[in-house]
């Protein structure tokens, strides 16, 4: 498994805001096919991973790698061309646009294609978004925005989709079938890398698990690994 | 139900836009076009037309879309009698304050004149009951209109539409009608303004049409719309446009013409600029920096007496050349600002735009652009068989214009609708989240930067053929802003709008430089763009004639506000109006 060429790597990156140091020498390998998670509390950093990831943030030190290429200059877009998509924190979708306006962008990077077996897939995954084709995404309900946000995302036909706290604002059965979903992704053969607070619901489905704390990864095994471990149980899991 | 509160506020405001618009000396300027022969001017449809407005708007009530207004034509007549009262006191007591007080020095309007155009040269005590009379009738008449029926008020609405529109645009009607200069004679007074019976009988046609053929403009409308059995229809609909588009500079002389050509120019500045703010989001405010390259890039090659360097070159040969200055005036304006955002690019572009004029003014670089002198001896645009055509034959340069508008309408339709359309839109929206989906915001901006320069470059070759000179005045900050205001108020993102837009704002009220068909606005035009920009900021920001995907931006939050009150989540607008109206 380790003498592949990771799908996206991190080798000791550092990033900073101004000053201020975020990301601490972090390492990081997902393999083709892999859930990972990232884990973490708040202002821990997660964030400004998958920022990196995407070019928004550029490392100060360290690399990003893409395939084993390194992408660390590259603009967002072209690492985008890669096969790499982002469902953002909080969804933001094209909220003036419609529901299908903001699917059919989502595959901008598939110009001429016929995108109807994706449209189908999307409305299997999420039948709700079917009904909902002519509304204006900022007037769909929370879950509503989060199911078109990954349609968004999957219209894109990524190899590696990120996803930043996708249970945040759900109701607990919502961020269930949510999760529910992504593994059906991941299944399908999508590689995923999310980002959660969520840990158990986060393990529960993942392969693999990194935990971040003040930008530096303090915890880095399998999901089962990580939910056995007494130093993660206390201090994500909720346990005392 | 007469709700007082209301008619006291707005009898206020409209005792004090119309000392306002005496104050600035509107009223006066405006007696001086009679619309019908004897007594009707201008200035006193302005009075009466301000008073009608406000009569209707309290007898309208606030409007609540859940709550159709009670129509009685009684009340609202009383309602609007009331207002123009109030407004009618205030305005005696402004004018009274005038003929008291010497004022001129700070306000040079308030003087005699003033006093006597607002009391209709009655004097003081006599003329200021006439005025607050006649604009408390007027109010009255206004509020009761809105209680009239819906048939009375179209045909009234018409009569009065066309009457007015007769006697404002009197110079195109008398010279579409040139060919029959016996039925000129007998519409208009020698001395302009309409025959007080030729009123009666257009006000009385309009009415008849309004009834006679009630409902069949939107049936048309809809025929036409429809995909299958309008696809006929539609064809000649357009081959009519095309025919009037052609026929008409033949029938209408020079000075409508003339004015034609200038809202040309600005249609092709304000389809480019809409690129750059309506459909990128890119708020540049030195759009006229574009112009400026093409007009002097045309003045350059093509003049015998260009200061530097004189090849020369036919219109034609130089068109091409001055696009690619334009194109990398574009790339080296937008590649600077590509990181700015919002107000920042607002401010730089504005800059921008003046360092242009002022480099062109500037004594280091006169010997080049000619400095305040600018270049002259531009000769027009060479057409084989027909010599060369500039502004001296605005009959035939029109159709230049024409041309490069459809082209440049073309370029804007294409775009709109195509995948880079799309990434501008979504890049408005949210940068960041376009960036994700592989969306380059670099090359999108970039690429609505240089669109919009050509576009621009297009008007300012056309410009310098038509006037054979070129200053740096033509070029100052206020062009960029009144194309900006031509875009917002036609509708941003809309082609039909902008064309709209620059046919009223350019061809009627007066562009920046020039005065348009309604000359008594030119002195008051910039006031009136401010006012109508306000007002559609307010009311209608999504333009005149909006884009569909503008409108739905900004209006579908309206329905969906209430959609809590459908339990069915189902919620369309229609069954809000059916429960309001049941
Ligand atoms: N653009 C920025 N400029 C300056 N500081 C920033 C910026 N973005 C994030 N930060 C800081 O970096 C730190 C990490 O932020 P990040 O968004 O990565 O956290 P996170 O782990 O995603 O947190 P959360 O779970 O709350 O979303 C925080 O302290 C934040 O304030
Ligand atoms: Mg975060």
């Amino acid at each position: 498994m380790t003498s592949r060429t990771p799908v996206l790597s991190f080798k000791g990156v550092n990033t900073h805001y101004g000053a201020v140091h975020i990301l601490k020498d972090v390492d990081i390998d997902i393999y083709a096919g892999e859930m990972v998670s990232l884990l973490g509390g708040n202002a821990s950093g997660k964030t400004t991973t998958l920022k990196t990831i995407l070019g928004y943030v550029k490392p100060t030190s360290g690399q990003v790698l893409l395939d084993g290429e390194d992408v660390s200059d590259w603009p967002t877009a072209e690492r985008v061309g890669r096969g790499v998509t982002m469902v953002p924190e909080n969804r933001r979708l094209f909220k003036r646009m419609t529901v299908k306006e903001n699917l059919e962008i989502g595959a901008y990077l598939r110009p001429g294609e016929d995108l109807s077996s994706d449209y189908d897939r999307v409305f299997e995954l999420f039948p709700r978004v079917k009904e909902r084709l002519a509304q204006k995404a900022g007037t769909l309900s929370g879950g509503e925005q989060q199911m078109v946000a990954m349609g968004r995302a999957l219209m894109a036909r990524p190899k590696v989709l990120l996803m930043d706290e996708p249970s945040m604002g759900l109701a607990p059965v919502l961020v269930a079938q949510n999760f529910e979903i992504i593994e059906r992704i991941n299944k399908a053969g999508t590689t995923v890398f999310v980002v959660e607070q969520n840990a158990n619901m986060a393990l529960s489905i993942a392969d693999r698990g990194y935990v971040l704390q003040t930008g530096k990864i303090v915890l880095d095994d399998t999901a089962e690994g990580l939910l056995a471990n007494p130093q993660m149980r206390q201090a994500y899991l909720g346990e005392v | 139900m007469i709700d007082l509160k209301r008619v006291r506020t707005f009898g206020l405001i409209a005792g004090g836009t119309l000392s306002f618009v005496a104050a600035i000396g509107m009223v006066e300027s405006f007696n001086e076009r009679t619309l019908i022969n004897p007594g009707i001017t201008m200035g006193l449809l302005l009075i009466l037309g301000i008073a009608a407005v406000f009569g209707y708007i309290v007898a309208a009530g606030k409007p609540n879309p859940l709550v159709e207004t009670a129509r009685d034509s009684r009340s609202g007549g009383i309602a609007g009698g009331l207002t123009g009262a109030i407004a009618g006191v205030v305005t005696s007591l402004f004018v009274l304050f005038v003929d008291t007080f010497d004022v001129s020095e700070f306000f040079p309007n308030m003087r005699e004149p003033l006093v006597e155009a607002m009391t209709f040269e009655l004097g003081v005590p006599v003329g200021l009951l006439v005025l607050t009379a006649v604009v408390t009738a007027t109010a009255a008449a206004g509020g009761a209109f809105h209680g009239m029926s819906d048939s009375f008020r179209a045909g009234m609405s018409r009569a009065l539409g066309w009457v007015v529109a007769f006697a404002l645009f009197e110079l195109v009607v008398s010279e579409i009608l040139d060919f029959a200069d016996p039925l000129v004679d007998l519409i208009y007074a020698p001395r302009g303004g309409l025959q007080p019976w030729a009123a009666v009988i257009i006000g009385a046609l309009a009415w008849w049409l309004s009834t006679r053929y009630k409902g069949r403009g939107e049936a048309f409308t809809e025929r036409v719309k429809d995909s299958e059995a309008g696809s006929r229809l539609r064809r000649s609909v357009i081959l009519f446009g095309v025919a009037a588009v052609i026929i008409l500079p033949m029938i209408v002389g020079g000075v409508v013409n003339e004015l034609l050509i200038t809202s040309g120019l600005f249609i092709l500045m304000g389809l480019g600029l809409n690129i750059v703010v309506g459909l990128a989001g890119l708020l540049d405010l030195g759009y006229v920096a574009f112009f400026a390259v093409g007009a002097y890039g045309t003045a350059i090659l093509t003049s015998p007496s260009s200061p530097a360097f004189a090849p020369g070159l036919s219109w034609w040969i130089a068109l091409p050349i001055v696009m690619v200055l334009a194109a990398i005036a574009g790339l080296f304006v937008g590649t600077p600002v590509i990181r700015m955002r919002g107000d920042y690019l607002a401010i730089v572009t504005l800059g921008f735009g003046e360092i242009v004029r002022i480099l062109l003014l500037s004594d280091w670089l006169t010997p080049i652009f000619g400095g305040a002198q600018g270049i002259t001896r531009i000769p027009g645009i060479p057409v084989p068989g027909a010599g060369t055509i500039s502004g001296t034959d605005p009959q035939l340069f029109i159709y230049f214009t024409f041309m490069f508008v459809l082209l440049a309408a073309y370029i804007s339709y294409r775009a709109q609708n195509s995948r880079i359309g799309r990434s501008w839109a979504a890049m408005r929206e949210d940068e960041d989240v376009a960036e994700a989906i592989g969306i380059s915001t670099v090359q999108a901006k970039l690429l609505a930067f240089v669109t919009g320069a050509v576009i621009a470059s297009f008007a300012g070759a056309l410009f310098s053929a038509k006037v054979g000179t070129v200053f740096t005045n033509s070029f100052d900050v206020l062009v960029s802003i009144i194309i900006l205001v031509v875009v917002i108020v036609g509708g941003m993102g809309s082609i039909r709008g902008v064309v709209v837009g620059a046919l009223v704002l350019i061809g009627i009220l007066g562009g920046p430089k020039s005065p348009g068909l309604l000359a008594e606005f030119s002195e008051f035009k910039l006031l009136i763009y401010g006012a109508l920009l306000v007002y559609m900021m307010l009311k209608r920001p999504e333009g005149l004639l909006p884009s569909v995907r503008r409108s739905r931006e900004l209006h579908g939050e309206d329905l969906t506000q209430d959609a809590w009150l459908d339990k069915g989540g189902d919620f369309t607008g229609d069954s809000a109006e059916e429960e309001a109206t049941t």
